[in-house]
Formats: structure tokens, sequence, C-alpha cells
């Protein structure tokens, strides 16, 4: 089934209704999400107060931060075994929204702390250090592939550090479980199940689902403009060969 | 296959660092430059240094790291060594690993060596603890030039590719810098931080030399 999809025409079948779609579902959840945030949930004094609405958009951002990582490492590993030119379409594509998503949770991770820890930034909390990491590793990633004078080298190099990066992901995962400072534990996905109520883990999951909506159907409408990009480029190259 | 080739590959790299005069020379100015630095910058106060001190030279130690990497498979790209490597088939880890592994000798050591000079030069006392310290700083310098040169390897057909290598190789650091200044400052939960410090140098050295031997075969391209 996957090497059906692997085909970019198919791709583009799929992803013409597919991608729509993905954008109003996302702003559907996001909408419902905010909602909830902003207007419908008690305020919670022993979190900051109303400060911790913010939470609604930072743990999306944060999810997708390392989840759009580690997609960019599979598709890069796809690639390198395989070499099905869609994953490293998509590759390509989803390197600058995730770095606009971990961006994101930097900055509302910052707002949240400054009244609730007194701090924006805190130097010796790993969990801030890592993602700061996992931001300028999207950044060298895109750097690299900049630099490089073909696709094709671009692909590859772009591979090989996407797969070398991935050492981070789990780091930044349990960086809160395995150093202790201000960033708090995991509460949502442990061992115990969820340690958080509903009134708040609802809206939570929601506004994650429509985040990573909103993130796939912007990838999708990245990766149909590069393949395009790419069929012009073949199709120049053949009228001046002519 | 012989080991012939691995072994040529780690001599030439280091000939190669001690060769031209400045070759090993250059970085240990970097970390002397850079030291020196700190206390102009912020003031000559003993608790201030003796604070800042192991963190700094941290710093200047993967700073400085990146100083020799730059070249270290470029010449190699740009004469033509690294096509006959793939034609004769040595296995590109293994030279990759040898290539660093003499890179390390000629400049990370000497900068590991050098640290406790340092430390003295921020107000450190004289004591075991600085014996501690320069096997911490030997390990993560380890883990610094492999990450390094993955770096190196991925930019070495790139012209004036330093500062791409800097942008790549840092976020590869971010382990070794945590449980490294963890391990040096001894805060809270530092207990296993030493040995999480060699766990990460070990995994860099066993990931690394396949990381960097395919981008010197994508280089050779």
């Amino acid at each position: 089934m996957w090497s059906y999809f692997a085909n970019p025409h198919k791709f583009l079948g799929l992803s013409n209704w597919l991608a729509p779609v993905f954008y109003i579902a996302g702003a559907l959840c996001i909408g419902w999400g905010l909602w909830q945030a902003l207007w419908i949930i008690p305020k919670d004094d022993y979190q900051g107060g109303d400060i911790m609405r913010v939470m609604f958009v930072h743990v999306p951002a944060a999810w997708l931060a390392m989840a759009s990582y580690s997609a960019l490492a599979i598709a890069s590993f796809v690639w390198f075994i395989w070499r099905h030119e869609l994953a490293d379409i998509a590759a390509k594509s989803i390197a600058p929204l995730g770095a606009v998503w971990t961006a994101l949770c930097l900055a509302t991770g910052a707002i949240w702390g400054k009244p609730t820890w007194g701090t924006w930034w805190q130097w010796d909390d790993a969990r801030m250090m890592s993602v700061l990491f996992l931001f300028f590793l999207f950044l060298g990633y895109m750097a690299l592939r900049a630099a490089m004078d073909s696709r094709q080298k671009a692909a590859r190099a772009g591979a090989i550090l996407a797969m070398v990066g991935a050492i981070n992901v789990p780091l930044i995962k349990f960086s809160v479980d395995l150093f202790t400072s201000l960033h708090q534990p995991a509460s949502v996905i442990t061992a115990d199940g969820p340690a958080m109520p509903a009134v708040y883990l609802t809206p939570l999951l929601i506004s994650g689902l429509g985040h990573s909506l909103l993130f796939g159907g912007l990838v999708m409408t990245h990766m149909r403009t590069e393949i395009r990009e790419r069929r012009i480029a073949r199709l120049t190259a053949k009228a001046l060969e002519a | 296959m012989s080991g012939a080739p691995v072994l040529a590959a780690f001599r030439q790299a280091f000939g190669e660092a001690w060769a031209g005069g400045a070759g090993a020379l250059m970085p240990l100015g970097f970390l002397g430059g850079a030291a020196v630095l700190v206390p102009l910058g912020i003031g000559s106060d003993t608790q201030t240094l003796q604070a800042v001190g192991p963190g700094i030279i941290w710093v200047a130690l993967a700073l400085s790291s990146l100083v020799t990497l730059e070249r270290i498979f470029q010449a190699d790209v740009e004469d033509g060594t690294l096509d006959l490597w793939l034609q004769a088939g040595t296995p590109m880890a293994a030279i990759a690993a040898a290539k660093t592994l003499a890179h390390w000798l000629a400049a990370g050591l000497p900068l590991a060596l050098a640290s406790p000079l340092l430390a003295l030069m921020f107000q450190a006392q004289i004591s075991p603890q600085l014996l501690t310290d320069l096997g911490l700083y030997t390990l993560g310098g380890l883990a610094f030039f492999f990450w390094g040169g993955v770096g190196a390897a991925l930019s070495a057909t790139v012209r004036r590719g330093g500062l791409l290598i800097a942008l790549i190789a840092l976020p590869l650091y971010v382990p070794t810098a945590i449980f490294g200044a963890l391990a040096m400052t001894g805060g809270i939960g530092s207990d296993g931080a030493p040995m999480l410090l060699a766990a990460s140098t070990l995994f860099a050295c066993a990931v690394a030399p396949y990381a960097m031997a395919a981008a010197l075969r994508l280089a050779a391209d």
C-alpha cells in the first residue's frame, strides 16, 4: 500500500482532496480547543491562574515539535533505504514547518514560564535546552540542504543528518523524567494513565489533534508545490535540450 | 581486507594535524584565547570565576574542537584520496573513525590536558577534583570530535563550510553537554551523570563513524 502512494501522481490525486479535509477538520478542532481553553474551562489557581490556558497551544506545539522531527527522521530513513522520491519531498517539506512549531513551543513555553516560574528561560532545564537544540537541528538541516549543489546530494546529506540527529528525540522526551528541574514531569502519557482531569484533558487532546491535522495539511500542500517545482525543472531542462 | 589503508589514514591524519606549523596549536590557542577573554569580560571576582570556570572550559572545548575539524575530510575530497579509498573498497567507517581518532589525539587530547591549567586560571583549588574534571573533559571531548566529524564529513564538499559545521554539530553536542555539565556541577540527580556521559561518548564512537562514512560516499559522487 505504501509503495502505491510512493508514486507522486497517486499522491497528487490523494492530497488533492485530503489536504482540504485536513485543513477544515484541523480548524474545527483548534477552534473548539481554543474556545474551551479560553472561555469554558475553570481557572486553575494552582497552575498560575489564567496563564495555564496557554497550555492548549504549548503542549500540542511541543508534541508536534517532537513528532515532526520523528517524521523527518522516518521519511529520511525511508528515502535512504528505498529511494522513494516522495519520502525526500516529505522530509524537505516537514523541516520548515517543524521549525515553526518548535519555535511556537519555545515561545509559548517562555510566556507560560514568566508568570509561573518567574523566568522566561531557565538554562539548566534540560527540556528547554533540548527543545532549543531541536530548533537548531531543523535550521541546520535546512542550511545543509540549501548548501548542496545538487538535489540528490541535498537529499542524501539531509537524510544522514536527520537520522543522526534522531538521537536527541528520546533525550527530549525523557529529559523531564531523567532530570529534576523546573519543567513538570509528563502528565498525559504515563504508565498510570493521564494524571489530569478530563475537563483539561479532552480539549488538550482535541487541540493536539487539530494541530496535527493542520500540520499534515500544510505538509501535503508543501509537498504538492515541491512535486510541481521538480516537474517544472525537469520540463525546463528538457525544453533547453531540444 | 587488510588494515593497512586504515592505518595509513590514521598516520596521515595524525601527521596532517602536526604539519604546517600551527595544526594542533590552533585549537589550543583558540581554547586559551577564548578562556582568557572571559575574565576580561565578566570581571576578575574570584567567586564568580570559580563558579563559571568549569562551564566556560566546556564551552571553549566544544568550540575549539570545531577549529580543526573543518579541514579533516576536505583535503581527501580535494586531492582524490577519498576516491582511491572508495575504489579500493576500504571500509569507510573504519577510515573515518581512524582519522577522527587521530585528530582527537593530536588536538583534542591536548585540549583536555590543558583544562586543569585553565581551571587554575579560573581560581580553582588544587585538588583531586581537577583530575576527575580532566577525565570528564577527555570523555566529552572525544564525543565532540566524533559528532563534529559528522558535520565535517557532511559539509566536506561545501565551500567555506565552517559555519555550516557549527550549525550541524552543535545540536549533536547536546547530550554530551548536558551530561557533562551535570557531572561537573554536581547538582540534583548528578550521581549517574559521569556514567551517562561515558555512555553517550561510547554511543558517539559507535554511531558517528557510519554517518561519516555515508557522508563521505556522498562527497565522492
